[in-house]
């Protein structure tokens, strides 16, 4: 008995919607498992990571503010991944983008009002797409890889924080503390239901994704994006640039980093200091790839992460497992979905061997 | 500049850069199978987090080394089987082990905190570790020495035996090396599994001799480093152990920014030396053609048979 | 009292996943013959081959080695047993060395100096020329192959498989080839040699064993046998002449290249040096060569997707497009069709549709206001499906889920629609089977008869004598002066392809064989 994998002739539909799914359910399934095993109660974890926030309704603000960043850095990111640009540094492009938002409100001083806030969140795109035009540049110039270069400036954009958070922009009124002076009621973005802490950005990712599946799908450079993920040189042979491709992909992607910073800022935290980088720009590369790298698969799994977050919370306070808990559940969610991905592509075929030659025949 | 204080710079330096010298060694090897491991971050916290329990355990630091490559290793057969038997996406798995690694080690450690394990005692005689002037030949720990050995053992594994001979045919061309006979598969997970107790001990490093504590993400990120090394490195051991030591320096020169205020340019413009140099290195390498040259052909593709 | 066999198969099977690949396959080898195994793509040669050498198991049948009954369960078996193989995809590491590449290809561990000594002797015992310590990536394909047969020799063969060896080498190194098979073959080494070139087997081999569909057609004697009984025994059919309108006006100038020159890509790259020729309406061009002197970057620097240093290198209907991306070349009425089917010429992931929209979007009105028009694609792709007899399940059915001849009816019918002013086709029946061919072979020529130029770049000689008026050789990126096909000197052409430009009285000539083959 041997298990062999035969190449499918179209990739199978019904695999492409049900791995993610069953990618959750696994993960949820072996978390239980190994918190019993630790010795901590497995289903009250696992229910509190990954039900309790869709439950309760007091959560849902949580984790509409939280997907925000995820959804929009992952629609980013997606772009890249298929035309197999790999942007490992948006966490930086993200960083860059909210300090960009945040030198322009310094800038603004008190002015506030919807010319002011659109300007930082112009920055906060701008900046993010600058900070990823440096390894855009040198991958086309020099053939540098991406994935390294981008890396890099991520942890650069640490101390490009540390050293204005800490330095010039530090609150006069903050007690030493490195942090960026609170903005102004009306320097922040509006809420969307009043009492709530659901600001616009939410609104915005949950746009965005449609905007993109008409892109990606419809549009000449939808395809461009296709194609040169698949076959780079029937890419070339189509007329499409593959130098314009890695600079639109890098620039979408950390203009997308850059505009969930400066939409975090804006709306969800109204300063900056060191702790600001939470790793979305990290979470948000698996969000892609559980998403399929699909705008509405995006929008999906961004929320799906987002509840991992709150949950991941909920079950610090009632079952007392550290925080960085969820970042496991997110890697494994990651494991499957990437383990599923030969499902769709080829099917499992258990073969018996061949028979044995009969002798004297 | 007083003697004791070039002294202490320069075990300074070697400290810093044993673990990127270690982790760097094992992916090398990885690479050089043509398989792009990027979870060294992950691996390397395993490996602390591993080496430092069996330690509290057994109050052998030895076994804890140990240990620490046991996890090392276990934690990247995660990644082997995603990519060798399910041809994942190299990148993504990496990435995954690198966040899976990080938090699975933070849970782990919960229960580590604030613990501390016995140090090495040193493999030569106190009248030279303990030396003023001797001790920055003699007075490090064991594992300065493991990981100054293998750069030799890993070029002379990797150019004059048939093992090394065939591993660079693995990663030069796939096919073909599957076409002759040669196990691919079986190759990569060796080097995989090679590299993930690398990167253990190289972890274990952080956990067992810079601090005697355990603390979450203590490697902060030098795992990335020790995948730039690589590149920068153009894929040999011994431009290796030069680039290794370069970083160290960068890195030590951080520390004595931060220590000293001194404020010329502020400590933060160190801190991101290394990751900057890091690209300017590999703008040199790449603008060069270099990168061609050296670089496994098959590096990062997944191999799929053709029959 | 007859001498054994030294390999007998008898009722070989292998299945695969939709296609009975060999069936009920039975004949056999004697020492020191040199064994034809005929057939054309897709007949099962290949398989029954890597059953012999022990990458695959038969389903059924036996395989019996000097009378014994044996099961060569994998390579290393089969070598152990004197088995050597050449594939026809060398097995080679470009970064190494020539010495390293033969140890690779050992089975057991043998000192290095040790091993360059054997080597040094098999070299001088066959005539072959090869330097130990040379990186791979330096050398011409015909050396590649030199070490594939070292490696092979190295093993003291009593059974040699020969698998395509001649699709990459000039008729002169063919000839040197025939020289090292003949004297093995003389030792009492058995020769497997797989081909479908036909005057290569009535030149070389003794016995024939012609394979179609799976199955065994005949064994014959290639001596006695002609070329087109055994031609048609491969086909399993009367060959279709081509037809061709005789007496073609052929009409004003539609392409003219001159002085195009361009860099290699990358350090191994050929490049193209002072390129210059010209084709008129109607007319069939050919470029003749071995693979590897700069077919690839011809085609490149035609379609656009490599720019000419200077626009005026590259003429389309008197219009400069020396400096036109590909896009614009494509509007500007020139079509190209690359080599490789899969991955170049057409997205293997994307349905036929989306691969119209790859090449035919601007030329066709497919794209309005940044957005593709996915109807129309889908329209268009079925009329060439419909057009070209392309076996596909419609538009939606994926580019590598189709055969290799269907994919090329696709390409090919995909450029030929849009009717271009020039098509330039690289190896277009490389791979596909005879009814593709040939199916592909009259849309070109019907294609030139409503005016188009066409430049067919080609390594199958037969193909471009067939079909074309003109023809010319490229050699190390260099264009030979064009010849009328219509008496054409074969010997010249091979020795323009094999690098000697136009000396009469060149030191190699070729036997007289090869020559009246053609």
């Amino acid at each position: 008995m041997r298990i062999k994998l035969e190449k499918r002739q179209t990739p199978s539909t019904l695999m492409l919607v049900a791995t993610p799914i069953a990618s959750v359910l696994l993960t949820m399934l072996i978390g239980v498992v190994v918190f019993d095993l630790i010795g901590i109660n497995g289903q009250r974890a696992v229910v509190d990571i990954f039900l309790t926030p869709l439950l309760a309704s007091y959560k849902w603000q949580d984790v509409a503010v939280k997907a925000a960043p995820l959804i929009i850095i992952a629609l980013g990111l997606s772009v890249g991944n298929r035309a197999q640009i790999w942007n490992i540094g948006a966490e930086g492009q993200y960083v860059i983008g909210a300090l960009c938002a945040a030198g322009v409100g310094i800038a603004a001083g008190t002015a506030g009002g919807p010319l002011v806030i659109t300007a930082m969140v112009l920055a906060g795109i701008v900046g993010g797409a600058a900070w990823a035009a440096g390894p855009a540049w040198l991958k086309t110039r020099f053939d540098v890889n991406e994935i390294l270069s981008t890396l890099m400036l991520t942890y650069v954009s640490y101390q490009v924080l540390g050293y204005l958070v800490g330095g010039p922009w530090k609150d006069p009124n903050g007690r030493n503390f490195p942090a960026t002076a609170p903005l102004a009621e009306n320097q922040t973005l509006p809420i969307l239901f009043p009492g709530s802490t659901v600001h616009l950005g939410v609104l915005i990712a949950v746009l965005l994704p449609f905007l993109f599946w008409l892109v990606m799908s419809r549009s000449v450079f939808g395809f461009q994006i296709r194609v040169v993920g698949s076959a780079p040189h029937a890419a070339r042979h189509g007329g499409f640039d593959a130098k314009q491709t890695v600079w639109a992909a890098l620039l979408i992607g950390g203009g997308m980093a850059g505009l969930a910073g400066s939409l975090e800022f804006t709306g969800a935290l109204g300063a900056i200091n060191l702790g600001f980088p939470s790793g979305y720009g990290f979470t948000a590369i698996i969000v892609a790839f559980l998403g399929r790298l699909s705008p509405i698969g995006c929008l999906i799994a961004g929320i799906v992460l987002a509840v991992t977050y709150v949950g991941g919370q909920v079950a610090q306070t009632t079952v007392h497992i550290p925080n960085s808990t969820a970042g496991i559940f997110q890697a494994m969610m990651l494991f499957f979905i990437l383990a599923s991905d030969i499902l769709i592509r080829y099917r499992v075929r258990v073969i018996a061997t061949a028979p044995k030659i009969v002798a004297g025949e | 500049m007083s003697p004791d204080f070039i002294i202490a710079a320069l075990m300074t330096v070697v400290g810093l850069t044993t673990p990127i010298l270690l982790a760097g060694l094992g992916e090398l090897v990885v690479e050089k199978a043509g398989v792009l491991n990027l979870g060294v971050e992950g691996m390397m916290l395993m490996g602390a987090i591993s080496g430092f329990a069996v330690t509290v355990f057994t109050f052998n630091p030895w076994l804890g080394v140990l240990g620490a490559a046991a996890g090392g290793a276990a934690s990247s057969m995660l990644f082997a089987v995603l990519v060798l038997q399910l041809n994942s996406n190299q990148v993504a798995t990496g990435l995954a082990l690198s966040i899976f690694g990080t938090g699975l080690s933070s849970l782990i450690g919960v229960s580590f905190t604030g613990r501390i394990v016995i140090p090495f005692t040193s493999v030569f005689p106190d009248a030279l570790a303990k030396h003023p002037l001797f001790e920055v030949i003699f007075g490090y720990s064991p594992i300065v020495y493991f990981a100054l050995f293998m750069v030799p053992a890993v070029g002379w594994f990797l150019k004059s035996t048939r093992a090394g001979l065939i591993l660079r045919a693995v990663g030069e061309n796939d096919h073909s090396a599957h076409s002759i006979g040669y196990s691919v598969i079986g190759v990569r997970y060796a080097a995989i599994a090679f590299g993930g107790a690398m990167a253990g001990i190289g972890g274990a490093y952080f956990s067992m001799v810079i601090t005697p504590m355990w603390a979450e993400k203590m490697t902060a990120g030098r795992g990335w480093i020790a995948l730039a090394l690589v590149v920068f490195a153009g894929w040999r051991s011994g431009r290796l152990l030069v680039s290794a030591y370069f970083f160290g320096i960068l890195m030590a020169l951080e520390l004595y920014a931060k220590a000293s205020g001194f404020s010329v340019v502020p400590s933060q413009f160190w801190a991101a030396m290394p990751y900057l140099m890091t690209v300017v290195a590999l703008t040199f390498i790449s603008a060069r053609g270099n990168a061609g040259s050296n670089a496994p052909a098959c590096l990062g593709k997944p191999f799929l048979p053709s029959n | 009292m007859l001498p054994t066999a030294r390999l007998d198969l008898s009722g070989i099977t292998k299945r695969f996943p939709g296609v009975l690949a060999n069936d009920q396959v039975s004949f056999s080898v004697k020492p020191g013959e040199i064994h034809a195994l005929l057939g054309e793509n897709g007949a099962g040669k290949s398989t029954l081959v890597k059953m012999i050498y022990g990458i695959m198991q038969p389903d059924a049948g036996e395989i019996r080695w000097n009378g014994q009954r044996i099961t060569i369960a994998n390579p290393k078996a089969a070598r152990r047993l004197g088995i050597g193989m050449v594939f026809q995809h060398f097995s080679l590491f470009e970064a190494m060395t020539v010495l390293e590449n033969i140890a690779l290809g050992m089975d057991g561990k043998i000192p290095q100096r040790e091993l360059e000594a054997k080597i040094l002797a098999v070299m001088a015992q066959y005539g072959l020329k090869l330097e130990p310590h040379r990186i791979v990536s330096t050398l011409s394909v015909g050396e590649r192959q030199r070490i594939e047969i070292v490696r092979a020799l190295l093993l003291n063969p009593n059974l040699l498989i020969m698998d395509e060896p001649t699709s990459v080498l000039t008729p002169q190194e063919v000839e040197q080839l025939f020289v090292v098979l003949r004297q093995l073959a003389s030792e009492g080494c058995s020769i497997l040699y797989i081909s479908h070139k036909l005057h290569e087997i009535k030149a070389l081999c003794d016995t024939a064993t012609i394979l179609r569909g799976g199955k065994l057609v005949d064994t014959c004697d290639p001596r006695v046998e002609t070329s087109r009984s055994m031609a048609e025994k491969m086909i399993g059919g009367s060959l279709k002449d081509i037809q061709r309108g005789e007496g073609r006006a052929l009409g004003r100038m539609k392409l003219e290249v001159s002085h195009l020159s361009v860099a290699g890509d990358g350090p191994f790259g050929v490049s193209l040096k002072d390129i210059g020729f010209s084709v008129k309406a109607g007319e069939i061009f050919g470029i003749a060569g071995v693979a590897g002197n700069g077919q690839n970057a011809l085609l490149l620097a035609l379609s656009g997707e490599v720019l000419a240093s200077t626009s005026d290198a590259i003429h389309v209907d008197g219009v400069q497009v020396g400096r036109m991306t590909a896009k614009q070349r494509r509007l500007a009425g020139i079509a190209s069709v690359p080599e490789e089917r899969n991955g170049h010429a057409a997205v293997p992931e994307f349905s036929l549709s989306d691969n119209t929209i790859l090449t035919g979007r601007d030329r066709l009105g497919m794209v309005s206001g940044g957005m593709v028009n996915g109807a129309a694609a889908k329209t268009y792709a079925g009329a060439v499906i419909a057009a070209f007899s392309v076996k596909a399940t419609g538009p939606a059915a994926l580019a590598d889920s189709l055969s290799g001849g269907n994919l090329q009816k696709f390409i090919m019918g995909r450029e030929i629609m849009q009717k271009p002013s020039v098509l330039v086709v690289s190896q277009p029946t490389w791979g596909v089977d005879a009814g593709a061919a040939a199916a592909i072979h009259q849309a070109l020529v019907d294609l030139a008869a409503i005016g188009s130029a066409i430049v067919v770049i080609s390594q199958d000689l037969d193909e471009l004598l067939a079909l074309c008026d003109t023809l010319a050789v490229i050699n190390e990126g260099r264009l030979s002066a064009p010849m009328q096909v219509a008496g054409a000197n074969i010997e010249e052409i091979g020795l323009l392809m094999g690098g000697v430009h136009g000396d009469p009285n060149a030191p190699t000539k070729l036997s007289e064989e090869v020559v009246h083959a053609y």
